[in-house]
């Protein structure tokens, strides 16, 4: 898959440059370096107690010490003694709403000439991102082929994008509920970043093996005190994403998966889903793929006229609303579009599957549901029919 | 409202519309009208009967409407327009004069031009019309009766004789050469035409069906009847395009809204050859 917002001087891999090791200290320094480089620096700090990316100056401001325990419904960070920084898998949040401002004011004009002025977007500014995850930087490489990769792009998108500089840190605590391995976007970082750290973490305190993947990653890098990796550093890398793989939750199939589930779109199983769902959109939300939004246009007092775009969900009724009525009225047709879409027509609309394994849809969803289990639900039961045809299809 | 020409920025957001200024208006029935519009600012890009615009009633919203000329015409561009909620009617009350703005030309278009000296059969039920009204006039400019058939028919299905759209355009068509069948669901006192689905019509229309190509535009199960009987008929399913409907928000790919299976229909649509792959596609219920 070609990247459409390449690194520059990228390789799409690591290993041109060989790896160096950095401490804490080092860590700090590469932000700093960034923004001396006039980066604003982001990364996952602790919020509502839950790991959410906001603004950090330096590396205290990362949430070491914290671990999260995820399942079904559940998500709970816990705080601990330890020097661990990244001992955690992914919050609610995303990079999805750096890059897609859930709310955004596209234009107003005037009551009188109607003429549409178009609002400065917010977030222009060039802005690093430190310490994602690879599932992260794989769902950015999504939401570019959505967003970036047709005829028409989004420019605020596009513009955000151009110039974003990604270091990630590859993981070494998933969580019940990723299945990154099956999607093939994790643990590990293969490529789409500037840096991209292991935290190895033995007696004594985390040290970070860096790897280099653009020009610009390698500059940052040639500021900051560090050392030449060693055989062992590599090692403790390799172990750490071997542990990660088997503390990785159960996974999905993903073979033949867009053709499994085209001909399942009257398998029982969609109601048996549909009778737990409730609509409520969290996984949508929480999705870093999912990028669908409504637009709206708004009148003030004064008769200045105002579009926004909002981030939407497909669960909303509203969403499929044609004259007539909702294409999608019931929760079955909803969750079926969700997932077939997810998983499967992704693929034909946009070269490449729609999720990325990280789980939140199954952590944030109120009644637990597990995209997982619903879908191996409907591999074991491949080809059964609904009983009766729906009433009030159009 | 003080309605000057503006410079236009080089690069705009793909969800800012151009103004245009309503410079026509008619009425074609009692919820129905055509609008003919010029640019205020500047012009969209030229379109194809088939494609559509996305109109903003400037303060209620935006929607997709059909071109519904032949946009290759030197003409204003004019939009037919069924006020069914908030933004259709705010569009259909625009005075004269009064700015919309309009993004577009969206999506695909019925591919006309390579129909060449085929029989044409062109579908239409309800408001479906308003977008094949440029196409029928594009064919009816291409090909001339040779005596031996009708080169275009035409079948139009409406709820009632009121709702008939461009009725006396219909006649100047079949003037030019077309063949015309009208019917309706329910007829009034004076009605002297069929009454019955367009389904019911299709086998009548003197067109060589192996050899003729389809453009069907309506209500989604109208469409799935028609294609389906035209098929069965005799006439190949790449011969038939249809012109489908979803909730839309950008026409542009970018929001999401209108998902049908593997398809955006902004994008790989709204017109479709009546495939396989299309007519499973429609055969799934609230997708
Ligand atoms: C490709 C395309 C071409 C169309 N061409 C024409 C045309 O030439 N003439 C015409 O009269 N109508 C056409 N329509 C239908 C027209 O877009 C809807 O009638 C219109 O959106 C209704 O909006 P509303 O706000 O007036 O109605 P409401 O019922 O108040 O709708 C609220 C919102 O729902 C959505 N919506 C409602 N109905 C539809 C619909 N049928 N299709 C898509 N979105 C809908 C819109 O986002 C709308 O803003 C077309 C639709 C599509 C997708
Ligand atoms: S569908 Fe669920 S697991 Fe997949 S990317 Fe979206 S939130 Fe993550
Ligand atoms: S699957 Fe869960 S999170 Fe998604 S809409 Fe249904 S109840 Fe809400
Ligand atoms: S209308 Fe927005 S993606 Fe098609």
């Amino acid at each position: 898959m070609p990247d459409l917002f390449p690194q520059p001087g990228g390789d799409g891999g690591a290993g041109s440059k060989p790896a160096r090791v950095v401490d804490r200290a080092g860590l700090d320094a590469v932000i700093r370096s960034l923004q001396s480089r006039g980066y604003r620096t982001v990364g996952p700090t602790v919020r509502d107690r839950a790991i959410s990316l906001a603004e950090i100056s330096g590396v205290a401001d990362l949430p070491q010490g914290w671990h999260d325990s995820q399942s079904p419904g559940s998500y709970r960070l816990t705080p601990g003694a330890d020097l661990e920084i990244f001992g955690w898998a992914v919050g609610a949040d995303s990079v999805k709403r750096q890059l897609l401002p859930p709310r955004e004011v596209v234009w107003r004009a005037g009551a009188q000439d109607l003429v549409p002025h178009e609002e400065p977007a917010a977030g222009l500014a060039p802005l690093a991102l430190v310490g994602v995850r690879p599932c992260e930087v794989a769902a950015l490489g999504i939401l570019d082929r959505v967003l970036g990769g047709g005829r028409v792009t989004d420019p605020r998108y596009a513009s955000r994008r151009e110039g974003l500089f990604i270091c990630t840190v590859e993981c070494g605590s998933p969580a019940s509920t990723c299945f990154c391995t099956s999607m093939g976007t994790g643990p590990g970082a293969e490529s789409g970043f500037d840096l991209a750290m292991t935290e190895i973490v033995e007696e004594d305190d985390p040290r970070y093996l860096v790897r280099v993947g653009s020009d610009r990653g390698a500059a940052v890098l040639d500021e900051v005190e560090s050392q030449p990796a060693t055989l062992r550093d590599e090692a403790a890398r390799q172990e750490v994403l071997a542990r990660a793989r088997t503390r990785m939750g159960h996974g999905v199939v993903t073979e033949g998966l867009p053709e499994l589930l085209e001909r399942n779109l009257e398998n029982p199983r969609w109601d048996q889903v549909a009778s737990r769902c409730l609509s409520c959109g969290n996984c949508t939300q929480v999705c870093p793929t999912c990028f669908c939004v409504s637009v709206e246009d708004i009148t003030d007092l004064a008769g200045t006229v105002e579009r926004r775009r909002r981030w939407a969900s497909c669960f909303e009724v509203g969403h499929s609303y044609i004259h007539g009525g909702a294409v999608r009225p019931t929760t079955r047709s909803r969750y079926r579009q969700w997932a077939t879409h997810k998983l499967g027509t992704w693929h034909a609309q946009f070269g490449t599957s729609g999720c990325v394994g990280c789980g939140r849809c199954i952590a944030w969803c109120p009644v637990g549901i597990d995209l997982r289990e619903e879908v191996s639900a409907i591999r074991a039961s491949d080809g059964m029919r609904a009983l009766a045809p729906r009433p009030g299809g159009g | 409202m003080a309605l000057a020409a503006e410079a236009v920025p080089e690069v705009r957001h793909p969800l800012t519309p151009l103004r245009y200024r309503v410079v026509g208006k008619r009425r074609e029935t009692e919820d129905t009208v055509t609008l003919s519009l010029l640019p205020l600012d500047g012009p969209i890009a030229m379109t194809k009967p088939g494609q559509f615009n996305m109109l903003t009633a400037f303060g209620v919203g935006e929607v997709a409407i059909s071109i519904s000329n032949d946009p290759a015409a030197d003409e204003p561009l004019e939009h037919t327009i069924r006020a069914v909620g908030a933004v259709s009617s705010a569009l259909c009350q625009t005075p004269p004069g009064g700015a919309v703005g309009v993004r577009g030309p969206f999506g695909t278009d019925w591919g006309v031009a390579d129909l060449g000296q085929s029989d044409a059969i062109v579908v239409a039920g309800g408001i479906g019309l308003a977008p094949l009204r440029g196409a029928i006039r594009a064919l009816l400019e291409r090909r001339r009766p040779t005596g031996k058939s009708h080169l275009l028919s035409v079948v139009v299905g409406a709820r009632n004789p009121s709702q008939l759209l461009f009725e006396e355009e219909m006649l100047a068509w079949q003037r030019a050469g077309a063949h015309l069948q009208v019917t309706v669901d329910t007829a009034r006192p004076g009605w002297s035409g069929p009454v019955g689905v367009v389904t019911d019509q299709l086998a009548r229309a003197p067109v060589d069906f192996a050899t003729a190509a389809a453009l069907v535009c309506g209500p989604e199960v109208m469409i799935r009847y028609t294609a389906r009987t035209l098929f069965d008929l005799g006439m190949p399913r790449d011969h038939i395009r249809i012109s489908l409907e979803r909730n839309m928000q950008c026409g542009v790919g970018l929001c999401g809204h209108c998902q049908l299976g593997p398809w955006l229909i902004c994008r790989d649509g709204p017109v479709f050859t009546y495939d396989l792959e299309a007519e499973a596609i429609l055969a799934s219920r609230q997708r």
